[in-house]
């Protein structure tokens, strides 16, 4: 599933960061690599941009950008 | 003795407490300025240690040496052409994982490094053991561990970076950064062309990586240096990614970066041990709050208020001093010098001029302290985060609110405070937007004039003026992101750092920082602009008036000494004193207007009077216009000048106002010109200063008039269409 279609207190894995050039190695920069472990810690009031927990640091991304990763969902270990 | 030279450059991500480190290490002797060419802050410091002189230069915090923005071809370049003697790589020891990607980057360089395992407490305090001496030995560099804000290990730190520095020989790991084995074979061919023709710019195995990773400014360089066998070089280079891009399945730099953190995760798992888990997290529990879907914007509302509140309410005790202490010299200037132009020149021109800008000296070290803290406790970051949506709108990032959000206070600190931006189309759109919100000078304009033309309504007229800046400002964002500043829509990918106690220290530096380059500004240049403005309203100096005032003034003297002469009634005597008085002001009033017509202002605004006739604004207002491109604050008291004021009060003015002709269709057209029209001299300086280029602050000038004089056209001549029908 993509993941902006997590809700507040998901925890998936990642498998694959999609997008182009600079954003995507960007991402890959910040630690959002495949097989990491992510952890949506909430959406802002206006429901974008979200909040995630990934590598123990804190990082925030516009829903339209989370669309572009693909993770795997795992079932409420947190 | 003869001191030794020793460069160190500080580098590490944001938020991995550099800048404490930094300040911790230099204190007060450092310097801030601009890298050359570019806006992003260059800071240096010159200490002494030992028989050594440090020089510390703090580079830009970066998270990978990539060069995706100005910062990251700051740092790297720095590294590579400025080869400092020492290179210190600062790491958050709390957030290790994605901190070693960039000191992986800077071991891959092969420059002399340093590790500097900082905030090492609160990694403890969260459970994260750290074993330095293996890491130290898996990665083949010294490790030192700090704790910044306590100034711990700062000493440990610059010992190990000179005896680093000391040792000369360059350091050549044996455990370096290692790849794929297709892709080592890879750098080893190319390294071997590179090495073949006598080396490059940098050590050969790193130019190997980067051509591999497609860098554009490496590729650019090996070309344009090494001619026919760069050519070579880069074909080569395409080569094995295309063949590795098909045999993985992925572009290359994805790949290494893969790699990169692949073989991360295999030291710190075999460096870090993590003994408590999921500690409860104080500072997720703050965003819990502050972040919250129902009280996240209200007390957002509330900290930008109260950041207003102290700004322009505690600001205006100070304000009122600073306005004594210039009375003071006026008076001072007065007594001691003799009457004539030096003297005029001191107090109207010098004086006058600088006074009336240095008062806003408080309010931009309150302003700047208020920043400051709000940066430092990373509650900024959260701004940000709630902003963000609102600020896609505009095509922008939700960090550029903040200085949109100052500038209804002062444009100047408004501009400075884009440096939080690091994008730099970012930054140059915002800075373009700013002065359209309103700021507090112009305030006084719209007070006298709609008081005297809506008395009814004037709050409301005041409040749809601000409006209409904030709409102007947001579509006019809207089309310099299509238009002038397209491309790279900066993603937005931000870290959230965990709210951290600020450091008195720091914000001391960042606020003494911003007045010291606020009062050089105001020593040069607007000192030179208040003296053009007050020799144009002095000069010629020897006018041709049109009646002899002088003889007018001795003739209504005499005839009152006449009458009064002839009364013994003392009240009578009273009244006639004053209405002496009052014919008298009037005469010198009469002859000031004249003068005011007469001198090289008046000309000029006579000059200039058929392009603001269509917008219903006579010369007078012209010129008051005009001056206002000095300061705001001056167009108020240049209308007085110019409409011959009776009394200072501002009914006073608006009388007058009336009686020159002025309706409320051309108070409302003024108003809306003084809202969008050129900002004041000070804001264009900063924006020259801030984007680097004149053309942008050109730009501005020429955008905002055109913007102001069409928005004013279109509210004049609908009105009279409106009002004639």
């Amino acid at each position: 599933m993509r993941l902006s279609e997590m809700k507040e207190g998901q925890s998936a894995v990642i498998i694959r960061v999609g997008g182009k050039g600079a954003f995507r190695k960007r991402l890959l920069e910040m630690g959002l690599v495949k097989n990491t472990p992510i952890y949506v810690e909430k959406y802002a009031p206006l429901k974008d941009p979200m909040e995630l927990l990934v590598k123990g640091y804190a990082i925030s991304l516009r829903v339209e950008e989370a669309a572009l990763i693909t993770v795997e969902a795992l079932t409420d270990i947190h | 003795m003869e001191k030794k030279h020793i460069t160190i450059a500080l580098t590490g991500n944001p938020n991995a407490g550099k800048t404490t480190i930094f300040n911790a290490l230099t204190g007060t002797r450092q310097k801030v300025g601009n890298w050359a060419g570019v806006t992003v802050e260059k800071k240096e410091g010159v200490i002494t240690h030992g028989t050594y002189e440090i020089h510390v230069v703090d580079l830009p915090g970066t998270y990978s040496l990539t060069p995706f923005s100005m910062e990251e071809i700051i740092a790297r370049n720095f590294i590579i052409d400025e080869s400092p003697d020492v290179v210190v790589n600062i790491i958050d020891a709390s957030n290790i994982e994605r901190n070693l990607y960039l000191a992986t980057q800077i071991r891959e360089l092969d420059c002399k490094v340093l590790f500097v395992l900082n905030m090492a407490d609160l990694a403890a305090s969260k459970g994260v053991r750290i074993d330095a001496a293996k890491l130290s030995e898996l990665l083949d560099v010294e490790i030192v561990y700090t704790v910044g804000n306590k100034g711990e290990g700062v000493t440990a730190l610059l010992e190990k970076a000179v005896r680093l520095a000391e040792e000369g020989k360059p350091v050549q790991p044996e455990r370096r950064v290692r790849y794929n084995r297709d892709i080592e074979a890879a750098i080893a061919d190319l390294q071997s062309m590179i090495d073949a023709q006598g080396g490059l710019f940098y050590n050969s195995r790193w130019i190997a990586i980067k051509l591999l990773e497609r860098d554009e400014i490496v590729s650019r360089r090996v070309s344009s240096e090494a001619g026919a066998a760069g050519k070579e070089l880069l074909k080569k280079a395409d080569v094995h990614r295309g063949r590795l891009a098909d045999l993985f399945d992925d572009d290359l730099e994805i790949i290494m970066t893969d790699e990169r953190y692949g073989f991360i995760a295999g030291f710190v798992k075999e460096v870090v041990t993590i003994t408590k888990k999921n500690r409860v997290d104080l500072s997720r529990n703050i965003d819990l709050v502050l972040t919250n879907k129902f009280f996240g914007f209200p007390i957002f509302i509330f900290f930008i208020w109260l950041m207003f509140q102290l700004t322009f309410s505690v600001g205006a005790y100070p304000m009122e001093a600073i306005e004594k202490g210039f009375a003071l010299l006026f008076f001072a200037a007065d007594r001691m010098l003799s009457d004539g132009l030096f003297k005029d020149f001191i107090r109207d021109g010098v004086l006058a001029g600088v006074g009336s800008v240095a008062v806003f000296l408080p309010n931009i070290l309150i302003l700047f302290f208020c920043i400051a803290l709000l940066e430092d406790t990373g509650y900024m970051a959260r701004a940000a985060f709630l902003m963000d949506r609102i600020m896609h709108l505009i095509g922008l990032h939700g960090k550029s609110f903040i200085p949109m959000l100052m500038g209804f206070g002062c444009s100047v600190p408004a501009v400075m405070a884009t440096r939080t931006l690091g994008n730099r189309k970012d930054r140059i759109l915002t800075i373009l937007i700013t002065p359209f919100m309103s700021c507090s000078a112009r305030l006084p304009v719209y007070i006298v004039l709609a008081g005297t033309f809506f008395p009814n309504a004037a709050g409301t007229v005041i409040f749809l003026i601000y409006l209409s800046g904030i709409v102007i400002a947001m579509i006019s964002g809207r089309i310099f992101r299509s238009l002038l500043l397209r491309g790279e829509d900066a993603p937005f990918v931000m870290e959230l750092p965990p709210y951290r106690a600020p450091m008195i220290k720091g914000l001391l530096i960042h606020m003494w920082d911003r007045a010291r380059q606020f009062l050089k500004k105001m020593g040069g240049v607007i000192l030179i602009g208040s003296i053009i403005v007050w020799g144009l309203s002095v000069f010629p100096r020897d006018i041709s008036f049109s009646k002899d005032y002088a003889k007018e003034l001795v003739d209504v003297q005499n005839a009152y000494q006449l009458k009064m002469d002839k009364i013994e009634d003392q009240a009578l005597m009273r009244r006639l004193a004053s209405e002496r008085d009052e014919a008298v002001k009037n005469i010198i009033r009469a002859r000031e207007k004249e003068r005011t017509e007469k001198v090289y202002m008046g000309r000029i605004g006579k000059a200039i009077a058929p392009f603001f006739e269509p917008l219903g604004i006579d010369w007078r207002g012209s010129v008051s216009l005009l001056t206002g491109f000095v300061a705001k604050e001056i167009v108020v008291s240049s209308m007085g000048v110019l409409y011959a004021v009776e009394g200072h009060d501002q009914s006073a003015l608006g009388k007058a106002l009336r009686s020159s002709g002025m309706t409320p269709l051309s108070a409302l057209s003024m108003m809306v010109f003084v809202l969008l029209y050129i900002p004041c001299l000070a804001t264009v300086l900063v924006i020259m200063r801030e984007t680097g280029a004149a053309k942008w602050a050109l730009f501005n000038i020429v955008y905002s008039t055109s913007v102001a004089w069409s928005a004013a056209f279109i509210v004049y001549q609908t009105g009279l269409i409106f009002t004639a029908g």
